[in-house]
């Protein structure tokens, strides 16, 4: 490479492949994708494993169609694969193999119960899923391609916020809403898609940019009191103002799971910017009374707390807490080892391919397969939690903490509501369940991770002078 | 934001710690108690799946399951239903209700009773489907058919019981019912029939052998009596007691009678033994005896026989009834198995087993052994002492006297050719005007018993006040008698 170039004199020539060799070896070479696609091709086989195992253990022979379109999406997984070596080469080499194995089990799971329901065609949640699958996949190849730089987003933060704000409220606009229990759905050409699932995205941009540019103002100083350092008033009033959205989520649209989500995910966010403990204080606290208040006047509220809290009393196993029961029931037939894939009987819980798909395959894969989806799970968000260590700006650091533990929190609250840990709420388990929205937007957030995380490793650490 | 981020990721892992926690307490720590919650469908549906076990009486199958398209996967399928319906029961898992053995014996015949245990193991490692095992009961399908055919048309039980060991060898009631009418899975169909079984006046449903509306014994109790006697060493077979044609209640007004009006036909007209009160039976001088024990020590000797005791043969029987602390005319009246004493077949019939066991009391069983598919025995009953209800010499004197009642006395009507049969009959009264109860209960042959009967025909085997024990409920004993030991 040097043995062309015009030498001043032997010494610098030397000295300039010497760094360059050291940049090259700092930066690496392309063992991430290397060691994706080993991954990539165990969470494909994992995934395939699990669909033949529900076919063999429901219905007791292979079925080859559903083998072949699950064939045809880990093409498409691998196209993906092969797109992140050309245009994103240094991402993160677990985020992509652990979110398609996710939904593979997820699918296998969801056509699990297609089975024992004798859903076909268009009425199978499986089908659904798979399109819906596609389309995800093919969503996150898009945005790797297009947008080369995370940074971008930056300049869009009050648009991203409008498009949020504009995708929560749209359920309510007369002709496009959907029904539901939650206010959350609108149908689109007979399809049912939840905005709120993507709004989770454009609100993250809107308050990374956000904090980015008002960090200094809000991290000033206050009152001390109570050995704290409490903000001022007028720093108080987005913080007010996202509290008060968060609040309307779960008055207007009875989803009391994105509210807390949204608020969730703006104050991590908004103490990893600012750093003060105060802001969590009042975060925590704001929503307790918020809740409080609200299920003193919102019947909902207050039936979900009373099925957390008496979830086996024979009166309520009638009707109000037959789903949660009879999924807790699943999970305990499952018992250590699970009943096996296919074995089991998740269709008695109901909707227990989206809201419970977590009881439907802690029943067949048992304690084990359980404890096994958690932890891929706690790699993903760590995976996510490590560029914001690693990054080294504030935007993308913060995009990709905001993303990532609202990831965490969405399963933690999810697996915690079927569990008893806290009252049910109706998200989705990110990447299990089935749900075209919450699928496609899950993963966008992975295609985005997979673009921050390449976009902060090529920071080279060195700076040469 | 370093240190914010370690926070936070903390916090990440607090969270989720808290979720395998959760996931690891129901799966783990609550699981069998979950698995036990009545609402839980899942284990019903399990147990739907595994096969259950058939019912035998000696070799031949009452109940079986065999397999059905539904979601109960098997049908429980019943032979010769209306005969069998007090001892199988029934098993509907549309109801979720059992019956009868099918109830009792559930553990076994679901397959999770603790005697299946190694043989699921055994399953397990093969690959073979669950299966309950089978229960074989000491019924005998010939005796019992014999009972049924006898009580035709009546209302009644027999009970019969081998006296040395205690295994009941019949156990009749009838009107029975169709016990497959009510193992269809049509819940809707099954409630109906239920109702209908229910509401019907004859009472199908009752199991009058161990239980039901209980009966005075009427003069087959004379021989719980007679019993005592022996047994308080005051008197003996040859006893005399006076002899009058009615015996005036102490402290009342109130007169006890012999059936037939007169005085007891014999002794020397002024006195008569007490065997021949057995064998002819005779109200008067059993009520003198019975003021002159006193209600303890009859009670005592009745509950030696298994009075005031309920047995789990594995059915729950109902307790026979002697009362305590009775004044000395209610006591007279229980001296012949009136007043307050109230008795189920099955116990007369160990009050004969006794007798014809030297004395020695068997507790009645109705199970021989639990058997595994390939008719493997799991488990095999075996025989339990209840008690000595007097010696040998008490009870060879009592025989000798029961079985003058038979071949000379109150009871003929149960004589079998070549065989020496002993028995006592009994007409209980049921209120002034009611039809009788009519009794037997005895065993053959004498010297060396192999069965011992009781019967009992309720409503006075429609002949209101006109029929007697020795009528109606002998010949019925005979015929089960005589079909057991002439095979």
């Amino acid at each position: 490479m040097t043995a062309t170039a015009p030498a001043h004199n032997a010494g610098d020539v030397a000295a300039d492949t010497a760094v360059l060799r050291a940049l090259r070896r700092i930066r690496g070479p392309q063992t991430q994708r290397n060691r994706e696609f080993w991954l990539l091709l165990f969470a494909v086989v994992v995934a395939g494993t699990a669909l033949t195992l529900v076919q063999l253990g429901a219905l007791g022979r292979i079925d080859p169609m559903i083998l072949l379109i699950g064939g045809g999406l880990a093409v498409l997984v691998f196209a993906l694969h092969i797109v992140l070596r050309f245009v994103a080469s240094d991402a993160d080499p677990f985020v992509l193999p652990i979110a398609t194995l996710l939904t593979g089990v997820g699918i296998a799971e969801i056509y699990r119960i297609d089975i024992a329901n004798h859903a076909t065609g268009w009425n199978a949640s499986s089908n659904k899923q798979l399109m819906w699958m596609a389309i995800s996949v093919a969503g996150a190849i898009a945005l790797v391609i297009f947008l080369r730089n995370y940074r971008v987003l930056y300049k869009y933060t009050y648009l991203s916020g409008l498009a949020g704000l504009v995708l929560l409220i749209l359920p309510f606009i007369p002709g496009l809403k959907a029904d539901a229990n939650a206010d959350v759905w609108i149908s689109i050409g007979g399809l049912g898609f939840q905005p709120g699932e993507l709004s989770k995205i454009f609100l993250a941009i809107f308050f990374a940019g956000y904090l980015v540019r008002t960090r200094e103002s809000l991290s000033s100083v206050g009152k001390r009191f109570a050995g704290i350092t409490w903000p001022r008033m007028r720093e108080l009033g987005p913080v007010i103002v996202v509290w008060l959205i968060s609040l309307a989520i779960i008055v207007a649209q009875h989803d009391l799971g994105t509210g807390v989500l949204i608020f969730g995910m703006f104050i991590v966010m908004l103490y990893v910017a600012t750093g003060k403990t105060s802001w969590v204080l009042i975060g925590v606290v704001g929503v307790v009374i918020g809740v409080a208040v609200v299920s003193q006047f919102l019947t909902y509220v207050q039936n979900r707390f009373n099925t957390w809290i008496n979830a086996f009393d024979p009166d309520l196993m009638e009707d109000q807490s037959y789903q949660l029961t009879q999924g807790i029931f699943g999970l305990a037939h499952g018992g250590l080892l699970g009943t096996g894939l296919g074995q089991g009987r998740p269709q008695i819980t109901p909707v227990a391919e989206s809201d419970f798909i977590i009881t439907s395959l802690g029943e067949e894969i048992g304690l084990i397969g359980l404890f096994a989806v958690l932890c891929l799970y706690m790699v993903f968000v760590s995976r996510g939690l490590r560029i914001g260590v690693a990054g080294q700006d504030d935007f993308g650091k913060l995009l990709a903490v905001g993303v990532s533990f609202t990831i965490g929190l969405q399963v933690f609250i999810m697996v915690g509501g079927v569990t008893r840990v806290i009252p049910l709420t109706g998200l989705t388990t990110p990447f299990l369940a089935a749900g075209g929205s919450s699928l496609i937007a899950n993963w966008l957030i992975v295609g985005l991770l997979l673009r921050i995380s390449d976009g902060v490793r090529r920071q080279p650490r060195v700076v040469i002078g | 934001m370093t240190k914010e981020l370690r926070r936070i990721s903390i916090l990440v892992l607090v969270m989720f710690l808290a979720l395998f926690g959760s996931v690891s307490w129901i799966q783990v720590v609550q699981a069998d108690a979950l698995a036990q919650n009545d609402a839980n469908r899942r284990t019903r549906l399990d147990s739907y799946e595994i096969q259950r076990g058939s019912i035998l009486a000696g070799d031949t199958p009452i109940a079986t399951s065999t397999p059905s398209g539904d979601m109960y996967s098997f049908q429980r399928v019943y032979t010769d239903p209306q005969m069998w319906s007090a001892v199988t029961g029934y098993y509907n898992p549309a109801l979720g209700s059992a019956t009868g053995i099918e109830k009792a014996m559930n553990g076994e015949l679901s397959g999770t009773g603790g005697s299946n245990f190694l043989s699921s193991i055994e399953r397990i490692v093969s690959g073979q489907p669950q299966k309950g095992a089978n229960v074989r009961l000491s019924l005998d399908p010939v005796a019992q058919k014999a009972a049924y055919d006898a009580l035709q048309g009546l209302q009644g039980a027999v009970v019969a019981i081998e006296p040395k060991t205690g295994r009941i060898l019949a156990m009749v009631s009838t009107p029975g019912y169709d016990t497959n009418s009510l193992a269809v899975h049509d819940s809707q169909a099954a409630n109906a029939t239920y109702d209908g079984l229910v509401a019907d006046p004859n009472k199908p449903l009752s199991n009058r052998a161990i239980g039901g509306n209980m009966n005075p014994p009427g003069s087959t109790f004379k021989l719980v009596v007679a019993a005592a006697a022996l047994d308080s060493g005051k008197f003996t077979m040859q006893s005399t007691f006076p002899n009058p044609a009615s015996f005036t209640l102490p402290g009342t007004s109130t007169a006890v009678h012999n059936s037939w009006g007169g005085p007891c036909p014999a002794g020397d007209g002024q006195t008569v033994s007490l065997a021949d009160a057995i064998r002819f039976s005779c109200n008067v001088p059993m009520a003198e005896l019975a003021v002159q024990l006193g209600d303890e020590a009859i009670r005592t000797s009745a509950e030696k026989f298994g009075f005031d005791k309920a047995f789990s043969l594995p059915l729950e029987s109902t307790a026979s009834t002697y009362p305590k602390s009775l004044s000395a005319d209610k006591t007279g009246l229980t001296g012949f198995g009136q007043g307050d004493v109230r008795a189920t077949p099955l116990q007369m019939a160990m009050v004969s087993a006794g007798i014809a066991n030297n004395g020695l009391v068997m507790s009645p069983r109705m199970v021989d052994q639990v058997l595994g598919d390939d008719l493997s025995v799991l488990k095999q009953i075996g025989n339990t002492e209840y008690g000595q209800a007097m010696n040998s010499d008490q009870a060879a004197a009592i025989t000798a006297a029961m079985q003058a009642s038979v071949s000379s006395g109150a009871a003929q009507g149960a004589r079998i050719d070549g065989v020496d049969v002993a028995g006592k009959t009994g007409t209980a009264e049921n209120g002034d005007t009611d039809p009788y109860t009519l009794w037997f209960t005895g065993f053959a042959p004498a010297s060396n018993p192999e069965i011992a009967v009781a019967v009992v025909v309720e409503d006075g085997g429609g002949q209101g006040q006109s029929g007697s024990g020795d009528a109606i409920a002998s010949p019925i004993a005979k015929k089960v008698m005589e079909a057991v030991l002439k095979k």
